[in-house]
């Protein structure tokens, strides 16, 4: 292994970073441009970030993604994690295959197909039994949730797999019944699966537009609809502002985790080590 | 062979505690275990041991109730427990990877399977310490299982599966997860705790040291039935057919026909040997028929002067010298090419003032006439 990098490697490396990032530097930069072209510097101002939060469709938009979000990554995690425990635990049933296929089918399916597919659906189910009544926030819910409990599914049942499974075994051996093995041992083991899916699906969630598109309604616009409307009509400030703060949420949250993570790990290796020591000094 | 397993259960001395009834277990097309007919006694250590692959796990994993019996009949302690769900069993287990649940402390762990009978937390907390003093891990209590080292570990799992009191304990590969040092040294003080607690104890390995220490009586298990059971020394000193006697120690095996059948003695043509091997007991079986004799390394001889030729007797060239410390094992290479070992101790050669052979010498290899053990199968 070379530990120096060689002068081409790190010029790659460093057009490669700067590819990646001076799009979102030049957009927070942009934020605080006093003009209303947003390709013409004209001095540093925080009006748009004043217009950001005085501008009610915007603010209500965010709500709406937010609500739209928690409800769906709740849905799914709740949905996904029996879904990934089923494919993870349970021996071959007739229709096994049937089953895992059309659980990641979701994760595969162009939008526009899933999107469309749902909205007929749902205009005939309208028709037929008058519910839905109208398109908006439950319809919304639904779809994201179809989208993201396929992705919740595959996360859970991917660290199932990992999980000795000799430790069910064992609980049931010590009197428990499948259920509640489930929530006691199971539950808590994959919880850490749980918990990236909800933030998968929160993510996922949050910037969808297209089945979004299909499934929402006159009341129910969310924030990638918004957005995507404003640039239509010409680049705003103001979304520079909204795309600012997002950028400053997200990696707080991922600073954050990666802290709390990091710190866990560390704690666990102290631990570990302090284990090693003693049982060698006994032995 | 059946009949012989039979026999030798029959044998046992007082009533079978528990009583495997002709036990058969398929999957789809393979027979994992073969009919297999095993009585156990109370508070006996017994250890199933076979290679993997032998069904001694599956065995174990329908005592346990996590499969069912495609065929017959486990009783314990009086009570048909074949259709138990394994909740319901008064059985347990130490897994072989330990299984300790990873987000429990040791004392939640050991208090899992007590917590399930619903029993009141006074009497939980009590039998909770009497686990932890009787594998000496109280100061350990709080701590969650990967602040433990493998040995510690094991001792925690071995508390929780006795904690509930079982009528059987089974113990899968106990000490395997452990490095062989360890290993060697937990072996006893498992035998110690298990003996204490006064507990009917299966287990299974493919580690014949493991068994031999630890078990009471042992049952070789191959291609799921199992072929001879009795004591350690039963085993190792009468082994009733090949397998057990490659499986336990190492052994020379000559094959041949029946020679000479005499009431008191019968001799094996042996052609890879170049001489008849005498034997000084009779057999049952008809001259001519085709047998198996094996000798253990142990047993034989290593001369350095010429021996008269005779039965017992073969002539052949140092091939190969395991040097082990206080005793080295001889590859003799005879004629026919056939290799035997013979284990020499290293105090043999200098107490009686021979120069220990080297690599080409010639050596003669011989054996007592009641050293061989004549086997059908």
């Amino acid at each position: 292994m070379h530990n120096k990098l060689s002068p081409f490697l790190k010029g790659v490396l460093v057009v490669g970073f700067l590819f990646l990032y001076i799009p979102i530097v030049s957009l927070i930069v942009y934020s605080f441009n006093e003009s209303k072209l947003v390709t013409v510097w004209g001095g540093f101002s925080t009006k748009w970030y004043v217009s950001l939060f005085n501008n009610e469709q915007i603010m209500s938009a965010v709500k709406l993604s937010i609500q739209i979000a928690l409800a769906s990554a709740l849905a799914a995690v709740a949905l996904g994690t029996i879904a990934g425990f089923v494919l993870a635990r349970f021996k071959r049933f007739p229709g096994s295959t049937l089953f895992a296929g059309m659980m990641t089918a979701p994760m595969v399916m162009p939008e526009v197909i899933t999107g469309l597919s749902m909205l007929l659906l749902f205009i005939s189910l309208q028709q037929l039994i008058g519910v839905p009544s109208e398109r908006g926030f439950i319809t919304i819910w639904i779809g994201h949730t179809t989208l993201c409990m396929a992705y919740v599914a595959v996360v859970v049942r991917s660290r199932l797999l990992e999980i000795d499974q000799s430790l069910e075994d064992a609980a049931m051996d010590l009197g428990a019944r499948p259920l509640k093995i489930f929530f006691v041992i199971t539950l808590p083991l994959v919880s850490q699966a749980i918990a990236s899916g909800f933030l998968l699906s929160m993510t996922l969630s949050l910037d969808d537009l297209v089945t979004t598109a299909f499934l929402s309604g006159p009341g129910s616009t969310t924030l990638p609809q918004v957005i995507f409307s404003k640039v239509r009509l010409g680049l705003n400030p103001e979304i520079n502002a909204l795309a600012s703060i997002t950028v400053l949420v997200v990696g707080v949250v991922v600073l954050l985790a990666n802290y709390l993570m990091l710190n866990a790990q560390r704690n666990r290796d102290k631990a570990i080590a302090a284990a090693m020591r003693e049982s060698g000094a006994h032995s | 062979m059946v009949e012989t397993v039979k026999q030798a259960a029959a044998s046992a001395q007082g009533a079978p505690y528990l009583r495997i009834a002709n036990v058969v277990k398929k999957f789809g097309d393979t027979t994992a275990v073969d009919g297999v007919d095993l009585d156990i006694r109370k508070n006996e250590i017994f250890a199933l041991l076979g290679s993997s692959g032998c069904g001694k796990s599956t065995l174990l994993r329908m005592l346990a109730g996590m499969e069912r019996p495609t065929s017959g009949k486990i009783i314990l302690d009086g009570e048909d427990i074949t259709a138990l769900a394994p909740y319901d069993r008064p059985i347990n287990m130490m897994f072989q990877s330990y299984a300790l649940f990873p987000h429990m402390s040791v004392a939640d762990n050991i208090a899992f399977g007590l917590k399930q009978d619903k029993m009141p937390k006074g009497e939980i907390d009590a039998r909770v310490a009497e686990m932890l003093d009787l594998v000496q891990m109280r100061k350990y209590a709080n701590r969650k299982p990967f602040q433990l080292s493998g040995g510690q570990q094991q001792r925690v799992a071995l508390a929780r599966s006795l904690a509930k009191r079982p009528k059987l304990l089974l113990l899968d590969e106990p000490l395997g997860a452990l490095d062989k040092k360890l290993r060697q040294q937990t072996q006893l003080e498992l035998v110690n705790t298990l003996e204490q607690v006064g507990v009917t104890c299966i287990m299974v390995t493919h580690d014949q040291e493991e068994a031999m220490t630890m078990a009471t009586r042992i049952g070789i298990m191959s291609e799921g039935q199992l072929l001879q059971l009795g004591s350690p020394a039963e085993i190792y000193d009468y082994p009733n057919c090949r397998f057990t006697a490659e499986f336990i120690g190492d052994t020379n095996m000559f094959s041949g026909p029946v020679v000479v059948d005499e009431p008191d003695s019968v001799e094996i043509d042996s052609p890879e040997l170049g001489s008849r091997i005498h034997i000084d007991h009779g057999i049952t079986g008809p001259k001519g028929m085709q047998v198996w004799a094996s000798i253990r390394p142990e047993d034989v001889h290593l001369d350095v002067v010429p021996q008269p030729a005779g039965p017992n007797v073969a002539r052949g060239e140092v091939h190969d010298i395991a040097y082990l410390g206080s005793f080295s094992v001889y590859h003799v290479k005879l004629a026919s090419g056939k290799v035997v070992k013979s284990m020499v101790a290293a105090n043999h050669w200098y107490e009686n003032s021979i120069t220990p052979p080297t690599w080409g010498d010639t050596v003669y290899v011989s054996w007592r006439p009641d050293m061989p053990v004549v086997l059908t199968r």
